[in-house]
């Protein structure tokens, strides 16, 4: 039971998280830095997730090519 | 149906490179094994799946549409740079394609090799859990797909229509030719369904952080050519740096599964596609 557990998350860690968590990690960053400027400064800070994405993909390419991933 | 079209095209395409994935592996156990226990391993998976979808369905739609839009975005954003990220390496040569007749050729050598078991009223039990796995884990990722873009867009039969037809056409295609879809593009395919994935995920989980877009929803007009735009650029940039020995990878597309770059991805790549 606890195998076929253990196996379950693997599944869906690689599925969803991949091959670089660290992408993970600052996407989830920016949409909380997101939702507090939003919320809190009350800036509409639409652009700041797509940028985010863009340097992220680039920082995880540059790592992934250079043997740092 | 035309306002759906989007969804309905972009899950037909995430789906169908799954259900590529699972055609292979159920080839593998009904040709070199038998087609019996592999068809009772596929209905046993798709009893799961439905199992899976009657549960998780209802329950998503219960939750308020700002939270699922914040969590699926960000699901959907993560998973979407995964597939970018895998895309681009591979058109690079940085990593090697995924190759559905060596996929193929493996799974037969494995099916050849194991021993015929009878258990619990399967005649074949490693046809029956090869069939069971394979459906099973590609079909989750199909559940996923639709769950998440059908919910999101409050649209749930279009994405179940987009999922249908991709499953229908593959299998379809599959009884036909009897033998894995080598042929299809299924790089191309999958960079363009990693773009669509960042940009709704992108969009979604900015609606869900609060963010109102400038345009509303014709914001994605915007969003997903430049999604693509950045990403192919990207991918140029790469080539661009193996050329001039900055990363000293493979020579631009020409060989790409033959010729690994210099810091090769690693995991389980070949499983997970």
């Amino acid at each position: 039971m606890l195998r076929a557990l253990k196996s379950f998350g693997a599944f869906w860690y690689d599925f969803v998280i991949g091959d670089d968590w660290q992408v993970a990690v600052f996407v989830v960053a920016a949409l909380a830095l997101t939702a507090l400027l939003t919320h809190v400064a009350g800036v509409n800070a639409w652009w700041l997730i797509p940028l985010a994405a863009f340097a992220v993909l680039a920082w995880s390419l540059r790592r992934a090519t250079s043997g740092k991933s | 149906m035309t306002a759906a079209l989007p969804l309905v095209l972009t899950v037909f395409v995430a789906c169908a490179v799954e259900a590529i994935e699972a055609l292979t592996i159920v080839l593998a156990a009904g040709l070199t094994r038998q087609w019996r226990s592999t068809f009772q391993g596929m209905a046993a998976a798709l009893l799961v799946l439905a199992a899976v979808v009657g549960v998780l369905g209802p329950t998503i739609t219960l939750l308020p549409l700002t939270a699922l839009r914040l969590v699926i975005g960000a699901l959907l954003a993560i998973f979407g740079l995964q597939w970018l990220r895998k895309a681009i390496l591979r058109a690079t040569g940085y990593k090697a394609l995924h190759d559905e007749a060596s996929a193929y050729l493996r799974e037969v050598a494995a099916a050849k090799a194991a021993p015929e078991v009878a258990k619990r009223g399967i005649s074949d039990w490693y046809a029956f859990t090869l069939a069971f796995k394979g459906v099973l884990l590609e079909g989750l990722e199909v559940v996923f797909i639709v769950i998440t873009f059908g919910d999101n867009q409050r649209d749930l039969g279009a994405a179940v229509v987009g999922a249908a037809i991709a499953v229908v056409v593959v299998a379809v295609t599959g009884i036909a030719v009897r033998a894995p879809l080598a042929k299809v593009p299924e790089n191309a395919m999958k960079f363009a369904v990693g773009i669509m994935l960042t940009s709704f995920g992108t969009f979604w989980g900015a609606e869900g952080a609060g963010v109102r877009w400038p345009g509303g929803d014709a914001a994605l007009l915007v969003l997903v050519p430049a999604v693509a735009a950045v990403s192919l650029g990207y991918a140029a940039w790469l080539q661009r740096a193996a050329r001039l020995g900055a990363a000293p990878g493979p020579s631009a597309t020409s060989s790409p599964a033959a010729a690994p770059g210099p810091a090769p991805v690693t995991k389980s790549e070949e499983v997970t596609g």
